[in-house]
């Protein structure tokens, strides 16, 4: 769980897809295939190589009113296509804290 | 109370409408997040796992009632209806909108508050005692001197564009409630032999990657000359600072590569220059400073009052007594710790609900002032003692009155992973479990005085290294692994903690901590010497040897 922050040289292991967070509320977002951004990972746009990786980056970083600070994390693909994040830092940021809010304790 | 005066006033209003202009051209795409990052940090606005995180000043960690409902408005409107105090006498909000922002800071701003000096390479809030201008003994009420550094620092040039931020705490009080150790700059207010006020200054203390313990660059430096001598600290730590790594830049690292003599050596020569210009202080300055901040009028009040001797009959108030009152320099008054830290619950966290409340009950019980301690817990400073069964009543209702304050579950821990961009690891469920572990009152009052002290990464904004156990996240090959040490402190007599060993699983957590005070209670010599004692007495060995035995 290296801060994704500090990555700087594009090298993938597997599946990936790029995420930020949204510039006017900050929440969660995954860089989609029609260039855009959405809240759900299941729509979230794969990359399996650097080239691609580096090409949906680039086109992420653009888009700078849209998310902000996006970055590639690895995420895990299923048979049945269902995507889950691949590292405990994705999952909360996709689940949300592992604690109790206090106003809803 | 600090009454803020006009300038004041007015600067935080423009702030609002300066940074409200920004956040305006921010959304339009006028401004790029490259551009508009450094002044979002101007306004404690930074960027955390979920959303973004505005954190927002308590200066010297004083609150006045209406200050605190405007807080618990902007958790309930703009937040999820909570706020998390942090060690350095702030407070954040987990997950405020950028568009809302302004806002809330607009909405702050009417009641004084702002988030100035709460981010960025500048010189940082200014924190002191919680207990400032009401424990007993004090040389001063160290808040009229942190007062007249916030005033000197805030936007000021030379404190803005550091090579790193700059952190200052104060105290007055032998005991060191401020940890002005791990500071910056550490600054204790002293008496020299002709009885003039002035301080002694400790440079170069700082945890993160490279923790350091403060060492004293002067015996005395005249309270007239405090202003000047700072300058002239900073002034060599801009001059030699290492803006080039952000790993050096902080000034403990330029204390420890020229050595503390070298290092006090130039800032004599600075200072000479500039002493006797105009940074001296004016006595008007800090007597203008000093009528500003208003004491309550206390009454004589019995000191052992009927109310607390009906109630010392209820072994339930007495164990929140003994841990959570403590001696006011007036006899009929106390200073009443209300502990942030209820078994199970994030460590630090207060709900707008409970912000409310404990705002109207500062107005019926404590002049409406509060309190905010680097521990990540609140205070009430002026309790009349007769009041004291009737506030606990009340604090308990509320959830604010777990008898822990001093004890093995009153937690400090970062947000961690659960919260945190630059996290390794998870704080917060490490601080919860171990609250389990030793709810029972009993054992926790057996065990004595023990901090724990929980950082999710190595910036150890958790204080890990001066926790009496201090637990340090990081992550290996994917996983959550943490380091213990034991043996830190943060009070006058500060220590780096030592690592017992290996790394642990983050489900090994808590029983390695229960080996280590097992150990403890069985090697203490007896039951008034405390962990840290005991520690010191046998070194790292016999609590490695328990924890590493039968993993
Ligand atoms: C998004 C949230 C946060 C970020 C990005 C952040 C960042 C950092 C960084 C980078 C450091 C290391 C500084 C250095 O060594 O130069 C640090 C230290 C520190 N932070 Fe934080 N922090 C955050 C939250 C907090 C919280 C929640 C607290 C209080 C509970 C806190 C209080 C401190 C303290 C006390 C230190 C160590 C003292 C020192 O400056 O040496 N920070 N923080
Ligand atoms: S110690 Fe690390 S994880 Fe914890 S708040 Fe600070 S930067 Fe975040």
């Amino acid at each position: 769980m290296t801060s994704p922050l500090e990555q700087k040289k594009i090298k993938i292991a597997g599946p990936s897809v790029v995420t930020a967070n949204r510039t006017w509320d900050g929440i969660v977002v995954y860089r989609t295939a029609a260039r855009s951004w959405s809240a759900e990972l299941s729509e979230a746009a794969i990359v399996r190589n650097s080239d691609e990786a580096k090409a949906l980056l680039a086109e992420s970083v653009a888009d700078d009113v849209g998310a902000i600070g996006p970055y590639i994390a690895p995420v895990q693909v299923g048979a049945d296509g269902k995507i889950e994040p691949g590292n405990l830092r994705e999952q909360i940021r996709r689940t949300g804290v592992t604690i109790g809010q206090p106003a809803q304790v | 109370m600090y009454a803020y005066d006009e300038i004041d006033r007015t600067l935080v209003n423009e702030r609002v409408s300066e940074f409200r202009d920004q956040v305006k051209r921010r959304l339009s795409g006028e401004l790029t997040e490259d551009e508009f990052k450094i002044l979002r940090l101007q306004n404690g606005v930074y960027l955390q796992l979920h959303a973004y995180m505005f954190r927002v000043a308590i200066p010297y960690g004083t609150l006045a009632s209406n200050q605190l409902r405007a807080l618990a408005h902007v958790a309930r409107k703009y937040d999820r209806g909570y706020g998390h105090f942090t060690t350095r006498q702030n407070i954040q909000f987990n997950w405020i909108k950028l568009a809302e922002l302004p806002d809330a800071l607009a909405d702050l701003a009417e009641v004084g508050i702002h988030a100035m000096q709460t981010s960025g390479n500048n010189m940082r809030n200014v924190t002191s005692d919680q207990w400032a201008g009401v424990a007993p003994g004090e040389i001063e009420d160290p808040r009229i001197w942190s007062e007249l550094i916030r005033q000197h620092t805030t936007l000021h040039p030379e404190f803005s564009f550091l090579p790193r931020k700059f952190k200052i705490a104060i105290t007055a009080s032998d005991h060191d409630r401020a940890a002005i150790k791990i500071h910056d700059i550490g600054l204790k207010l002293i008496k020299n032999e002709k009885g003039e006020t002035g301080f002694e200054v400790l440079v170069g203390g700082g945890l993160g990657r490279t923790p350091f313990i403060g060492k004293t660059i002067k015996h005395f430096v005249h309270g007239r000359d405090i202003l000047s001598y700072i300058e002239a600290i900073l002034r060599v730590y801009n001059q030699y600072g290492r803006r080039d790594n952000i790993y050096k830049a902080r000034i403990k690292i330029l204390v420890h590569e020229l050595g503390i003599e070298k290092f006090s050596r130039e800032v004599e020569e600075e200072w000479q220059h500039i002493r006797n210009s105009s940074l001296q202080i004016d006595d008007e300055v800090i007597e203008d400073i000093r009528s500003r901040f208003t004491y309550p009028f206390y009454e004589k009040l019995p000191h052992n009052p009927d109310e607390l001797r009906q109630a010392a009959a209820d072994p339930d108030f007495e164990a929140w007594r003994k841990n959570s009152v403590a001696p006011h320099k007036n006899p009929g008054y106390s200073i009443v710790t209300i502990s942030l830290k209820p078994i199970g619950a994030p460590p630090g966290d207060a709900t707008a609900e409970q912000m409310d409340a404990l705002a109207d009950l500062a107005d019926k019980y404590s002049f409406g002032e509060i309190r905010v301690g680097h521990e990540q817990n609140l205070a009430l400073p002026h309790v009349a003692k007769r009041d004291l069964p009737a506030l606990w009543k009340a604090l308990d209702k509320l959830g604010l009155a777990t008898p822990n304050v001093n004890l093995i579950t009153d937690i400090i821990a970062c947000p961690g992973l659960d919260y945190c961009s630059l996290a390794n690891a998870r704080s917060i469920p490490i601080a919860q479990e171990l609250t389990r572990r030793f709810a029972n009152h009993e054992l926790a009052n057996l065990i004595g005085r023990l901090h724990i002290n929980i950082s999710g990464c190595i910036n150890a904004c958790g204080h890990h290294h001066v926790g009496h156990i201090g637990i340090l996240g990081v992550e290996k090959n994917g996983e959550e692994v943490y380091q213990i040490t034991i043996g830190g402190r943060a009070d006058e007599s500060a220590a780096l903690g030592n690592l017992i060993g290996p790394g642990v699983k983050f489900d090994e957590v808590a029983d390695v901590v229960e080996d280590i005070v097992e150990a403890y209670l069985a090697l203490r010599e007896r039951p008034e010497e405390l962990f840290m004692d005991t520690v010191k007495r046998l070194g790292v060995e016999p609590f490695k040897e328990r924890v590493y035995a039968t993993r």
